[in-house]
């Protein structure tokens, strides 16, 4: 049987900034990955690219140089993991093989989710999810062609930049009642959809799809404001579920995804989780949340990665944020835009250049933000954030002009 | 020995010479949006302090790159391969120092890259305000301590 010091379930980058950790810190020690998607890591946040042409599968890999994982012995196996024996320290593979393990990093991810909606099997209709998702859309997504998306979250809308530079007509169907709610307040929300609009989108905002049909080998896509629209092709983005079906069985505690403590470890000894199938601490609100984004799931990687090899590296948690380009109206949000409690907001509109911000406080200090038109500078919200920077007088002028993030930042840390 | 830009804000008179030289040096124009150092004007302090990438020992815009498109050069600098860019922008909410700003006519980043070792800006600077000097005998030391603040990650020990 085949053992490895660490194994890292996972290829995506929770697991490589993981097991490029480990290597440096470990040079003597054996690492192995396990993908069940058979190409090289990849980055999912790269598909969009592929989708508008801009980069080819190539482009999409996490590490370039062609035996970057051979150079640094990194074992790379393609297959499914079934379940887990944490008793004996033991992964089961599909192909009925199993895997030992010193200390195991499940880095999962998430897979996307499909409503229990009629229709929805139907050829054409697609995720936007892996890189053969991706080939899927760009075969039935050529010019001129009707495309409905479903659900405009974070990741909906990321796609429907890519579907509207393939020159589809696109239809965007969202329940709630503005578009990437997560992300944005009701300001920032329906300016994106005059936007949209403008750009030629037709965008149904509290509204459901209730089923899709085929008519004539084209589908029909039903919706609960008495309406349907034909389409050549349908993308799914309601929503996603963590990878984690295969612990049952084990003692792991799981709520949105895999709970871990502020050293990415899970409550079983020897088992981390990192990224989106891992539960980890908020930074904003010191409580557990599965925050499904790149920056997050490198972070975990390489604080779990230290922590495998028993050198103690505590985790403040994850802060949530988001950048949007939206058919060229770049937005942004920021930890916890929506205010706190006792804290002040501000804001300054701008709704005919769409240029908005709106920043959240606690005490003189910055907890949120969110912005739309503009991205000059952005990273000092986080840094602003995260540092938790006592702004002292520069927090009246910003709450007079909240434009002026960058030089409230300078002034408090050149000055 | 490494080098790194060290900047002397008191030195600094506001005449925009590091900008301009920027902004020619990578983009054969003399436009501040397209230079990778600024200059900010603090009025009432009647102060001015340059402002660019300090090529972080973390860089948070590497890291969190999805394309692997952020590499370090010979000299230590962070620098975008505009081949390997998509645009996504991740890298500029990334930096907690807001030093990688996206170039929306290109649509990729553009931040400091030391100019290969030899910066413009600090070449264009009259008052040395601007000087690009050993690493170890100077350091923007300012912001990197304010760096060990922002860390999302790890407060280590042993
Ligand atoms: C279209 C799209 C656009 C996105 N855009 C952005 C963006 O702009 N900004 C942003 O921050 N985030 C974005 N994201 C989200 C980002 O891609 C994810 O947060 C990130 O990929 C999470 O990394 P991960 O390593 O946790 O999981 P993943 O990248 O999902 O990797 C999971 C890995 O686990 C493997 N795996 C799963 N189950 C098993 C099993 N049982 N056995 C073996 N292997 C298994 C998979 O094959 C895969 O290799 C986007 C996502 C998508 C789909
Ligand atoms: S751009 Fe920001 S994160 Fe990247 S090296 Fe410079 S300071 Fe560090
Ligand atoms: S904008 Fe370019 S350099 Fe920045 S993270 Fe995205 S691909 Fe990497």
């Amino acid at each position: 049987m085949v053992r490895a010091d660490f194994v890292i379930v996972g290829a995506g980058p929770a697991a490589i900034a993981a097991a490029e950790t480990l290597r440096k810190t470990e040079p003597d020690k054996s690492i192995a990955l396990i993908s069940r998607e058979n190409i090289p890591p990849y980055s999912r946040m790269a598909l969009p690219y592929v989708l508008t042409g801009q980069i080819d599968q190539n482009g999409t890999y996490l590490r370039k140089g062609q035996n970057y994982y051979k150079d640094r012995d990194i074992k790379i196996y393609h297959a499914t993991v079934t379940s887990i024996d944490a008793g004996q320290k033991l992964l089961h593979l599909e192909s009925g093989a199993s895997l030992g393990y010193g200390k195991l990093l499940i880095a999962t991810g998430a897979s996307p989710v499909k409503p229990p909606l009629p229709g929805l099997d139907l050829p054409g209709v697609e995720h936007c999810w892996t890189l053969d998702d991706a080939k899927a859309i760009a075969d039935r997504a050529g010019d001129g062609a009707n495309i409905v998306l479903m659900g405009a979250g974070f990741i909906g809308c990321i796609i429907l930049e890519a579907l509207v530079a393939c020159s589809a007509k696109l239809t965007v169907v969202e329940a709630e009642d503005r578009m990437v709610p997560r992300m944005m307040n009701t300001t920032a929300g329906n300016l994106l959809k005059r936007w949209c609009e403008k750009k030629g989108m037709t965008i149904l905002t509290s509204t459901r799809v209730t089923g899709l049909s085929d008519v004539d080998g084209k589908l029909k896509v039903d919706m609960d404001n008495g309406q349907s629209q034909i389409a050549d092709l349908v993308v799914v983005a309601t929503g996603v579920k963590a990878n984690i079906d295969f612990i049952a069985g084990t003692d792991i505690e799981v709520n949105d995804g895999i709970k871990i403590d502020h050293h990415m470890q899970s409550n079983v000894e020897d088992i981390y989780a990192a990224g989106d199938c891992a539960e980890g601490r908020d930074f904003s609100t010191g409580y557990w949340s599965v925050h499904a984004i790149q920056p997050t799931a490198t972070e975990h990687g390489h604080i779990a990665a230290l922590n495998m090899t028993g050198r103690i590296a505590y985790y403040k948690g994850s802060l949530n944020m988001n950048v949007l380009d939206t058919a060229g109206l770049i937005s942004s949000s920021f930890g916890q835009w929506q205010g706190v409690e006792g804290g002040e907001t501000t804001e300054s509109l701008d709704a005919e250049n769409s240029r908005y911000t709106h920043l959240a406080f606690e005490g003189d200090r910055l907890v949120g933000a969110l912005t739309l038109g503009r991205t000059e500078n952005i990273g000092i919200l986080r840094g602003l954030i995260q540092s938790r920077t006592k702004l002292g007088v520069w927090k009246d002028r910003l709450m007079k002009n909240p434009n002026r993030i960058a030089e409230s930042y300078i002034a408090n840390t050149q000055l | 020995m490494q080098k790194t830009l060290h900047i002397n804000v008191d030195d600094c008179t506001g005449c925009y010479q590091c900008v301009l030289a920027c902004s020619d040096e990578h983009d054969k124009s003399f436009n501040p949006m397209k230079s990778r150092i600024q200059v900010f004007k603090f009025e009432d302090e009647g102060r001015f302090v340059p402002y660019t990438c300090t090529q972080c020992d973390e860089a948070w815009c590497q890291k969190a790159c999805p394309t692997d498109a952020i590499s370090v050069d010979a000299n230590g600098a962070k620098v975008v391969s505009d081949a390997l860019c998509v645009g996504c922008k991740v890298c500029t909410i990334a930096c907690p120092f807001g030093t990688v700003n996206y170039n929306a006519s290109s649509g990729k980043v553009i931040k400091c890259d030391l100019c290969g070792g030899d910066p413009a800006c600090a070449k264009a600077c009259p008052t040395d305000a601007i000087t690009f000097v050993n690493a170890d005998t100077a350091q923007f030391d300012k912001m990197r301590n304010w760096a060990g603040k922002t860390d999302a990650g790890t407060q280590q020990s042993a």
